[in-house]
């Protein structure tokens, strides 16, 4: 038992931070909102970085990690809003060819989590194989055999999405060249995969909208004293923390109960974390906003962007009141792992 | 790669451990038998000192106690296993140890010199030697440095006048971890000694407050030129301040993490108590809305968990917890509250009663939502926790 990260992974983490801050400096946002919120050069740039390849065997070109050394790189590119559908071209890394290099770019729709119709589709346009997520498989086909129509407007300026319009929730039969490619048990593990990689990046957005509200808080002055020497914002700034740091600790438990199953309920630890990391990350983004004043109202500021991204995050992979009802039910028939 | 950390995995001499301790629990607590009637305050102490005893002798006390000081000098993965079990079994609580045992004891092995090692480590271990805690007073609570007990040298002794309050105990204590002003011309934080009381010097008054939950389990305690002997000093004169600092850590870091545990089992007793609640014809727990609040609780009480274990790792590193303590422990005493409220509403009208009635666990559960209030107020109150956080961690600029 060893719960804090070792010097290794600390290393591996600050190498992704530093990457992140050199190439996704918040600065460059605008820019890459304009150019539709995906960049084929960055994204082979992170793939070269090792993003993709993280748990692959050295064999097969990886390094060889665990979901925790994952949740930790996601932690940095969430602090970050690295863009591109990163969740599924991590898994499908070693399932897809050319997906760990960055030369296929992979995307993919949950149609496990039940939600209002039209699906929506995320970097449709960026992508170069498509994954459906169903609870008997995973079924690969091309971006371009979903009917989906375009959304102008996409509350997330940094995450195009596309209304599909052609798929049936019961029946693949729609889609021509849906090939499966993996069975019902690998679907359940993306699942979770998935929803601890969703917390990580969450976790990464608490811990920058907190950067970016305590740095203010230093800075600005009224009433000839900064803002931040106010207990009003003290103690908001204070609560942040303390989520952020409760975030922490439930992602890091995920991926750690994701490599060794025998430490707990998997989809108890994962569940749990998307749920916390994901409030800690609503929370800090909208007091973000409350801390920045006016301003936080405006484009001009980047707390615009973690919060909408955080709407994103909240709403794949199940959203937050799925996961309380699942422990919730879990906790009824009497089988959670009390720990 | 080589070392990988982020492990939560049990070794198999932790688990080897578990099987003891567990196998232990099992016949030691229900011969200890139950906790004596409120209000009985010598029973009390007997019992959980007596089960102190228990535990000394199985080689379990201490926990965290390095081993040269007669603790068990546990792993960090044994204490929090040591942590789980106790909960498990439903063990006595620290009771009327939990000052010498979490937070006097720990500043003795850090601050403290041989001959006071010497003479109390091994009996607050034993339950031979209970304490209590002399800090707070009427006008010194959250400005805990504003304290006005004064100590006056004459001699070889300090001579103490001055009166505390919120002292957990007192009536049962042998010791008390007192705070005294040396020196009252230097800047507060300055001017603060700390001390090692004997409760049996003349002198000292205990007047008991009645708490909200009914119970007298603390008081204020007046001085009366009560005289303390210098050798009973921990550490330099005027550097109480920092000690207390100390001991407040210990406070804040490790000591509720029995209780984190309990919290998790907690919640399955509502769900138990919730199928046996009608309503509208369905069991409470058809509640969808109950449902998802209790989910939601569960979610939060894991994380919670998941970070005393981190926490604990640091403590582990540097022998003394972290400053983000405050951060767990404003977790525990907002998740704690809400839970005990939830009981009670739980329950309805049933409600109206301390005691057991109807077949519900209403001690327990009124308990839990009336004793609660007491979290983010005893050991530095919420707002205090969050100015540390937002000053001593993220760097903010004092507001006075």
């Amino acid at each position: 038992m060893d719960f804090q990260p070792s010097t290794e992974q600390k290393a591996l983490q600050e190498g992704i931070r530093a990457f992140c801050e050199d190439r996704i400096s918040l600065d460059v946002l605008p820019a890459l909102a304009e150019a539709g919120g995906f960049d084929r050069v960055l994204w082979k740039e992170l793939a070269e970085l090792g993003v993709f390849s993280l748990r692959l065997a050295e064999s097969q070109g990886g390094i060889g990690l665990g979901a925790a050394d994952v949740v930790l790189v996601f932690e940095e590119l969430g602090r970050r809003l690295a863009p591109g559908p990163i969740v599924w071209s991590e898994l499908a890394a070693g399932l897809i060819e050319g997906a760990a290099t960055g030369d296929c770019v992979v995307g993919g729709l949950d149609l496990v989590q039940v939600d209002v119709e039209p699906h929506m589709i995320e970097h449709l346009d960026a992508l170069d194989a498509l994954i459906l997520l169903r609870e008997d498989g995973l079924y690969r086909t091309t971006p371009d055999a979903l009917q989906a129509t375009p959304i102008d407007n996409p509350l997330d300026p940094l995450t195009p999405v596309h209304a599909v319009t052609s798929l049936s929730l019961s029946s693949l039969s729609s889609l021509s060249k849906a090939e499966r490619i993996a069975d019902a048990e690998t679907a359940k593990r993306w699942r979770l995969d998935a929803m601890a990689q969703s917390a990580a990046l969450a976790l990464g957005i608490a811990e920058a909208t907190l950067e970016l509200a305590l740095a203010y808080a230093k800075e600005r002055e009224q009433f000839d004293r900064t803002i931040g020497s106010f207990q009003a914002i003290k103690h908001m700034l204070a609560d942040m923390f303390t989520r952020q740091e409760l975030a922490r600790a439930s992602v890091y438990a995920a991926g750690a109960t994701l490599d060794h199953p025998e430490v707990g309920d998997v989809e108890q630890a994962v569940r749990g974390a998307k749920l916390i990391a994901g409030e800690a990350a609503m929370k800090n983004a909208r007091a973000c906003v409350q801390v920045h004043g006016g301003m936080g109202y405006t484009w001009e500021i980047p707390a615009h962007y973690y919060l909408k991204r955080c709407w994103v995050l909240e709403n794949g992979f199940d959203a937050g009141h799925a996961h309380a009802d699942w422990l919730a039910d879990r906790l009824g028939a009497g089988a959670t792992d009390g720990g | 790669m080589g070392e990988r950390a982020m492990d939560l995995r049990y070794s198999q001499t932790d688990e080897k451990f578990r099987n003891e301790l567990r196998a232990w629990l099992a016949d030691a607590v229900p011969a200890h038998g139950t906790v004596p009637a409120e209000g009985d305050w010598d029973a009390r102490r007997g019992y959980d000192t007596g089960w102190q005893r228990k535990l000394y002798d199985a080689g379990y006390a201490g926990i965290n106690w390095p081993a040269e000081y007669g603790g068990r000098g546990a792993p960090l993965s044994e204490q929090l296993v040591y942590y789980e079990e106790i909960a498990r079994a439903r063990a006595p609580y620290v009771g009327v140890n939990f000052v010498g045992l979490l937070h006097g004891g720990p500043t003795l092995i850090v601050e403290g010199n041989d001959e006071q090692k010497a003479a109390h480590l091994d009996a607050i271990l034993k339950g031979e030697e209970v304490w209590c805690q002399g800090f707070s007073e009427p006008s010194a609570g959250s400005d805990l440095a504003s304290l006005r007990t004064r100590a006056v040298r004459e001699g070889d002794d300090y001579v103490i006048d001055g009166h505390k309050i919120w002292t957990s105990f007192a009536q049962v204590a042998d010791y008390c971890e007192l705070l005294v002003r040396t020196d009252p011309d230097a800047p507060k934080h300055k001017g603060i000694t700390w001390l090692i009381l004997d409760m049996r010097a003349a002198g000292i008054e205990i007047r008991p407050l009645r708490t909200i939950i009914g119970g007298t389990e603390f008081g204020e305690v007046f001085f009366d030129r009560v005289r303390v002997p210098v050798s009973q000093r921990v550490g330099p004169e005027n550097e109480g301040w920092r000690i207390a600092n100390v001991t407040l850590r210990f406070e804040r870091g490790t000591s509720f993490a029995s209780q984190m545990v309990e919290l998790k089992r907690f919640l399955a007793e509502l769900v138990d108590a919730a199928s046996r609640v009608t309503r509208h014809h369905a069991s409470a727990w058809d509640d969808a809305a109950l449902r998802r609040e209790i989910g939601h609780m569960q979610a939060e009480s894991d994380a919670l968990w998941a970070m005393v274990k981190l926490s604990v790792s640091q403590a582990n590193e540097s022998g003394v917890p972290g400053i983000g303590g405050s951060a767990v422990k404003l977790v525990y005493s907002e998740l704690y509250q809400r839970v005990g409220e939830l009981a009670m509403r739980l329950i309805g009208r049933a409600a109206l009663s301390w005691d057991d009635v109807g077949g519900w666990p209403n001690k327990r559960f009124l308990y839990s939502g009336m004793q609660s209030l007491s979290l983010s107020i005893a050991a530095g109150t919420s707002q205090i926790q969050r100015n540390i956080i937002a000053e001593r961690i993220l760097g903010l600029p004092k507001d006075r």
